[in-house]
């Protein structure tokens, strides 16, 4: 089974200026996105509805309590923090495959029912993402079990892969940095 | 001006709670899909509707299309730039931003895109 779970714990670690920024970003990309379709139109205003705007300050939140972490246990956490960052990065690519279902999904109801447009895009987002983040990991799973197959990994997909919890890797980042 | 401030709130409170929600999942690469979801699109959509109508929100998820194509080549980047070149997180998602921008609006534009 996969080890999906949720961890109201790690709410704690975050600082409450680094909710205030988020907000700030969330809110100001949503306000520029506005701007951009009044003043070019709906088609160029559309692609800053996928502007990575969030995904910066996630990534570096991330970094940073990692590497904060690392620290209050006396090491130089800056590489676990930049692998961490990584991690996300990897499962952000993943997300964008579920980002572009819910565009598709979205644009074919909202001219017949709004609210099945909303719901429709959201499902299609949510089920596209753990999919395909269920295939990767079943896939890197597979692929470490095949000597050959992990001897011809390149060497970033072998960084990403030593990140990954599973059962043939105790050692990895993700099985610690819980 | 109203209507932007209007758009910074909801803006802000969807992306906060979508943001907390990542926090919380465990693995990390699990809520790193909460990188990409679609908070700033449900707020911007909503709103669209409300002034526009709903063929105006559909031109825009048809643009959105290539925004999330931009933004999966930007996280592939963003990964390889830590992991190869050692990049703080900071510079290696600000540097990306050039990548998603070229992604995205450079065939809108070659194609001599409808606004």
């Amino acid at each position: 089974m996969t080890p999906i779970r949720f961890s109201p714990s790690s709410l704690r670690e975050g600082r409450w200026y680094e909710y205030v920024i988020r907000f700030g970003l969330g809110g100001a990309a949503t306000a520029f996105a506005g701007l951009v379709s009044s003043r070019y139109g709906a088609s160029i205003g559309g692609l800053f509805l996928a502007l990575p705007a969030i995904f910066c300050a996630s990534a570096t939140l991330i970094e940073t309590h990692e590497t904060r972490r690392k620290r209050e246990a006396g090491l130089d956490g800056k590489h676990r923090g930049r692998k961490a960052a990584a991690l996300d990065a990897a499962g952000a690519a993943l997300g964008a495959v579920g980002l572009l279902a819910f565009a598709v999904a979205f644009s074919l109801l909202v001219e017949s029912s709004v609210p099945l447009a909303f719901a429709g895009g959201s499902l299609a987002w949510l089920i596209v993402s753990v999919a395909a983040w269920y295939v990767r990991r079943k896939w890197r799973l597979v692929r470490r079990a095949h000597p050959v197959q992990k001897a011809i990994g390149s060497r970033c997909r072998g960084a990403i892969d030593r990140l990954e919890c599973g059962p043939s890797n105790p050692r990895s980042t993700e099985r610690r940095v819980q | 001006m109203t209507e932007y401030v209007v758009r910074f709130l909801i803006g802000g409170a969807v992306v906060s709670a979508f943001a907390m929600l990542g926090d919380a999942l465990r693995p990390k690469s699990f809520a790193g899909l909460f990188g990409a979801v679609p908070s700033v699109a449900l707020a911007t959509l909503g709103i669209a509707i409300y002034q526009h109508g709903a063929g105006y929100a559909a031109l825009q998820s048809h643009s959105m299309m290539a925004g999330a194509i931009a933004l999966g080549v930007y996280s592939v980047v963003v990964c390889h730039l830590l992991v190869r070149a050692r990049l703080r997180a900071l510079s290696a998602t600000l540097l990306s931003i050039v990548v998603w921008l070229i992604v995205s609006v450079g065939p809108l534009f070659l194609a001599g895109g409808r606004t």
